[in-house]
């Protein structure tokens, strides 16, 4: 268990400024590390990589589906490719490419999509994938996780570049919340377990961490005891602790910033309804498109923010009754 | 250098050989992509019987040159190869498709000693090529990289995201060849979207183009000498083929892409093609 303050604050930097240095300081030391870009390293943080490594920075323009072949055809020669796109372009836009040249070859290409969710923001619908988590989630060989903040980024970073398969990452590169005191360390696969508690289980991963930590304290000032769980890693399913938590708490709300359909709050009720059934709400985008807007009013008007989780949770715990 | 008498002759007989065991491989399972597969006998015989620097005992020898057939459906082709190099046991040709093969129908990396990329869904095995070629060039190595593409596939997208970025990283050690047999399943590219003027396109892309008689092994070798030269254009070698080519019940014909074989049929071919290499 980790002893967290369940009080989401900023960093000074956003997390495409750190992710830069840690890019900068992995290639200074593996010169197997090749960046590809699709026309947006003026806008993820990699630009600067151009300027150091410029034989190891490949801008293949606007055709992702050509970046994530060549991506497979670098992997196979031994090379360690990055791929950097928005979340949507980066999966459904390349699908069959990531499927057949990376999943099915088993090229552990690392795929890194920015923006993920409602924080496409002013982008708007096109750009706003809630289904990307969902549509990789059925691919065999791939890993999926979300960092939530820079610590958690920092923490998983060489845990996804040196994973043997191809890893899918949600990458919030203009967001500065801060979730995690400065040494935590996490595990690719493994849940955290932010706050031990009995009466129910908030399981939440990326920007949803923040929420689920105020809706937490408002439970807390309630008398109810929550255990706060982040699943960064969407697949593999750390199942041990889900059970561990339906057995332990009885009741499970997960909090995601994705389509309910297929993503969070399926792969949780996947392993409930196989090995515990507990009762259970999936608090996320309710299977409908994105559209143009700052991310706290698309929290608002989806129904994800804190206070939404803090009324299932209740819900399940008038079940009770 | 161009080619001796001898070698001419013997790269034709590896040619026969190849479609020889083909039709066996193919004819056996009885059902299968016969077309592209016999089309593209005598370029692979100049590839991996002359050209490429390769290793059968050492499949994953690291200074090797590579090769990917985008056009992954005509497997049993580059099987055929691979089997008569020694790559993995000859009896192997007989499990093509069978359970729990390692010969799948469309090529796999995991599968199969010898094959360095999977693919099948048409499009993306030259993206994997010039991904491959562009890492020797990051490791300042001097491996070739060959790909055989489709003309059908040429319809992809892909194809052309993939040739644009080639040329514009000077992706001299990237030699394509394109199995240009005019046909796809449903009928003649002409007539099912029109791939001409297919040279002018790859000119256009930047591509240094050679125009050859696909069955003619010498014309292969000289494009692929004169691709090997070139100080920074990738290479598009057009083969100009026959579909079905060397099995009389299949050749030319636009019904040969993907279909069904008597047991007499595949015999009497193998029966033509050994007189014919027995008259080289």
């Amino acid at each position: 268990m980790m002893n967290t303050k369940l009080e989401p604050t900023y960093d000074e930097r956003e997390l495409r400024d750190v992710y830069g240095q840690l890019l900068f300081e992995l290639a200074s030391k593996d010169k197997k590390v090749v960046v590809l870009n699709a026309d947006l390293a003026r806008s993820d943080g990699t630009l600067k990589f151009k300027e150091l490594f410029p034989e190891r920075f490949i801008d293949v323009g606007v055709a992702e589906a050509n970046m994530m072949g060549i991506a497979a055809g670098l992997a196979n020669m031994g090379m360690i490719p990055i791929t950097h796109t928005f979340t949507p372009f980066s999966t459904r836009r390349a699908f069959d490419q990531i499927t057949i040249s990376i999943a099915y070859a088993d090229l552990p290409v690392k795929l890194m999509g920015t923006d993920p969710g409602v924080t496409a923001e002013l982008n708007g619908g096109t750009h706003m994938s809630f289904e990307d988590a969902g549509i990789m989630r059925t691919l065999p060989n791939i890993v999926i996780v979300e960092p939530a903040d820079a610590v958690q980024f920092k923490s998983l970073f060489e845990q996804i570049i040196y994973h043997p398969k191809p890893v899918y990452t949600r990458m919030y590169r203009r967001r500065k919340e801060r979730f995690f005191d400065e040494d935590m360390q996490f595990e690719i696969g493994k849940i955290a377990t932010l706050k031990d508690g009995s009466d129910i289980t908030i399981i939440s991963s990326g920007l949803m961490v923040g929420q689920s930590m105020i809706a937490t304290r408002m439970l807390e000032e309630r008398g109810i005891s929550v255990r706060l769980l982040n699943m960064h890693t969407l697949k593999p399913v750390d199942k041990e602790t889900i059970i561990k938590a339906a057995r332990e708490t009885g009741k499970i709300v997960v909090a995601e910033n994705h389509n309910i359909i297929n993503g969070w709050g399926s792969a949780v009720a996947e392993v409930l309804a196989e090995n515990y059934p507990v009762p259970m709400r999936r608090v996320g985008v309710q299977d409908h498109f994105g559209e143009v807007g700052l991310t706290d009013f698309l929290l608002k008007k989806y129904h994800m923010t804190a206070q939404d989780i803090y009324e299932n949770a209740i819900d399940l715990l008038n079940l009770k009754a | 250098m161009r080619l001796t008498e001898r070698e001419v002759k013997d790269l034709k007989r590896k040619a026969l050989r190849i479609r020889m065991i083909t039709i066996e491989m193919i004819g056996k399972l009885g059902v299968g992509h016969i077309g592209g597969s016999l089309s593209i006998a005598d370029a692979l015989a100049v590839l991996y019987y002359k050209v490429m620097k390769i290793d059968p005992k050492n499949p994953k020898w690291e200074d090797r040159d590579f090769f990917v057939l985008s056009k992954g459906h005509a497997g049993p082709a580059l099987y055929s190869v691979l089997a008569d190099l020694g790559y993995f046991p000859y009896e192997w040709i007989d499990t093509l498709n069978k359970p729990d093969t390692n010969l799948p129908s469309h090529c796999d990396r995991l599968k199969t000693p010898g094959v360095d990329m999977t693919a099948g869904s048409l499009g993306q095995g030259l993206s994997a090529a010039v991904g491959m070629a562009l890492a020797a060039k990051i490791c300042n190595k001097d491996n070739y990289v060959y790909a055989i593409i489709g003309d059908g596939e040429s319809q992809e997208g892909q194809i052309w995201e993939a040739a644009m970025f080639a040329s514009h990283n000077r992706l001299n050690n990237l030699i394509v060849l394109t199995d240009y047999n005019k046909m796809q399943i449903d009928g003649y590219i002409k007539e099912v979207n029109n791939l001409e003027p297919l040279a002018d396109k790859w000119r256009a892309f930047n591509w240094n183009v050679i125009e050859v008689d696909g069955h003619n092994v010498e014309q292969i070798y000289d494009a692929i000498m004169e691709g090997k030269s070139q100080d920074e254009k990738p290479t598009m070698i057009i083969l100009h083929t026959t579909k079905g080519k060397g099995a009389y019940f299949a050749e030319g014909k636009v019904t040969s892409h993907n279909m069904s074989i008597s047991a007499e049929e595949w015999q009497r071919a193998i029966e033509m093609l050994r007189k014919e290499s027995e008259s080289i």
